[in-house]
């Protein structure tokens, strides 16, 4: 019998082979043996330990997607993860528009298809004074703005979440004025610490936590990381952002976590670590000065709160 | 129809059961951890709003037991009284105790410095004396004159629970303004039958 070489199996191929049948043969286990999803996050987070301070401990996939602020969905810390199921996030598109060079309408696909998604864990300081530590997926707030090319006059960038009151249930009382908006100077935007997130623990964003795509910012109060964006406008004068227009006196455009500034009506100095007993005292700038202190070297911070 | 007395003495043991039952309740969730995310701030939140609660309650008894038909409700008042004072009490000792687990310090100037907490502090204060002259003994012991001087102070520390909670909402102010409106009608009331009286 005459066997042609084409009918020869290489050795390479052979062991790609042998490599494929084996994974294949794991993914059905893993497959089978899947738990709900919280459960797998949380017994795989070792993997997302990459960069951890050592004073922080990751918050659980469960916490970090059940204690939510996104007024959207209602006020209850457990209101977004209840009434969010409705909410669709995809097809999703950003609009870019004011004092750049390509205003435009993206698909967000066509965004993630240009971009790297990082690990970024970072710790998240509410401005009611607990916290919690997230490891991130997400991108450079930079890549997109250098993708709208900004005008040089171009000071300031204004977010502005969805509006959908068919799909927030939140958003039918006027708790706050929809749709939120929020604000960062161009240089707290273009900082490499800014990302855009599309998701934690490896797993897409879910919509209480802002899908398909929020900001994140780790030195300012949770509130500026504003959720689930449907607009960038850029600007020249700094832009109202949502909560500073509800209650000025207590709420500054900046936010930046600083212990020594006291919210008007509670302190600032100490924070609850969720799943911690005893307070932490809070550090500057929610302990990322080194790397974002000269943003702000000459500004009074008590007067720029 | 007139609420009988009966009924009333009745209900009362069963109010009592249903009064502690909550208190139990979170605490022992407390303690197995399963008071949700945040378990230290909902037990703080969830006793000061059942103490508000109850203030209001006696508010509304006081008003409503002036009517003949339902005199027989002010049986309860002192009870209801007592248990708001009781929700104060746990919520003022979580507060101290496992919120700031006792870091005096930063304690005292919370109290001083944030509005709120003074007011929710001054209201806890005026109810001390509400509380510790409740019995008949004491109530004879300083006569019903003075006694029923003593326990207008319902009508300043009420509001100022009711302005502490109030304070400390961010956005959704619902529940606090209905509470508020609650007490300002029945303090209207209570004038205006005081006003028809003379």
């Amino acid at each position: 019998m005459k066997i042609f070489g084409s009918e020869i199996t290489s050795y390479r191929t052979y062991l790609n082979r042998r490599k494929f049948i084996k994974a294949s043969f794991v993914t059905t286990f893993l497959t089978s043996m899947s738990q709900p999803l919280f459960a797998v996050h949380e017994t795989n987070s070792d993997a997302f330990k990459n960069g951890l301070d050592p004073d922080d401990t990751l918050n659980k996939y469960y916490e970090i997607t059940n204690y939510n602020n996104f007024y959207e969905f209602g006020t209850d810390k457990s209101d977004p993860a209840n009434n969010s199921s409705l909410f669709h996030p995809r097809p999703w598109s950003i609009t870019i528009e004011g004092l750049v060079k390509k205003p435009m309408t993206y698909n967000l696909e066509d965004i993630l298809k240009d971009v790297t998604l990082e690990d970024r864990i970072y710790r998240l300081r509410c401005v009611e004074a607990w916290s919690m530590v997230i490891p991130w997926q997400g991108f450079p707030l930079k890549l997109l703005i250098d993708k709208a090319e900004p005008l040089s006059n171009a000071k300031f960038i204004q977010f502005e979440t969805v509006f959908r009151p068919e799909e927030m249930p939140g958003q039918r009382r006027r708790v706050l004025a929809w749709p939120y908006v929020e604000g960062l100077r161009m240089d707290e935007a273009l900082h490499p610490l800014t990302i855009l997130s599309t998701g934690l623990y490896g797993h897409d964003l879910l919509n209480q936590n802002g899908a398909p795509l929020r900001l994140v910012v780790p030195w300012k109060y949770g509130f500026k990381s504003i959720k689930s964006i449907v607009k960038l406008r850029f600007v020249e004068k700094e832009p109202k952002t949502t909560w500073s227009q509800t209650n000025p006196n207590e709420y500054g455009f900046y936010s930046n976590v600083n212990p020594a500034v006291d919210h008007r009506r509670w302190t600032q100095a100490t924070e609850r670590r969720i799943g911690e007993f005893y307070r932490r005292p809070t550090l500057m700038f929610n302990g990322y000065e080194e790397k974002v202190a000269h943003l702000y070297q000459n500004m009074d911070l008590k007067k720029f709160y | 129809m007139i609420l009988s007395t009966k009924v009333v003495k009745l209900i009362k043991p069963l109010l009592f059961v249903l009064l502690i039952i909550p208190s139990v309740f979170w605490l022992y969730l407390f303690v197995e951890g399963r008071l949700g995310i945040n378990p230290i701030d909902k037990l703080e939140d969830k006793l000061g709003e059942l103490a508000l609660r109850l203030l209001i309650l006696t508010l509304l008894i006081s008003s409503l037991s002036k009517t003949k038909y339902l005199r027989a409700l002010q049986i309860l008042r002192r009870m209801i009284g007592l248990f708001a004072f009781y929700y104060v009490m746990l919520h003022f000792t979580v507060f101290i105790a496992i919120d700031h687990f006792f870091n005096w310090q930063f304690i005292l100037k919370d109290i001083v410095k944030r509005p709120f907490i003074t007011f929710g502090f001054i209201s806890f204060l005026l109810l001390i004396p509400l509380a510790t002259t409740s019995t008949n003994n004491m109530v004879k012991k300083i006569s019903y004159r003075i006694w029923k001087k003593i326990h207008m102070l319902i009508y300043i520390v009420t509001p100022l629970a009711a302005l502490h909670f109030f304070l400390l909402t961010k956005a959704n102010k619902i529940e606090p303004i209905i509470y508020l409106s609650i007490i300002f009608i029945l303090l209207l009331w209570r004038l205006y039958s005081k006003l028809i009286k003379n």
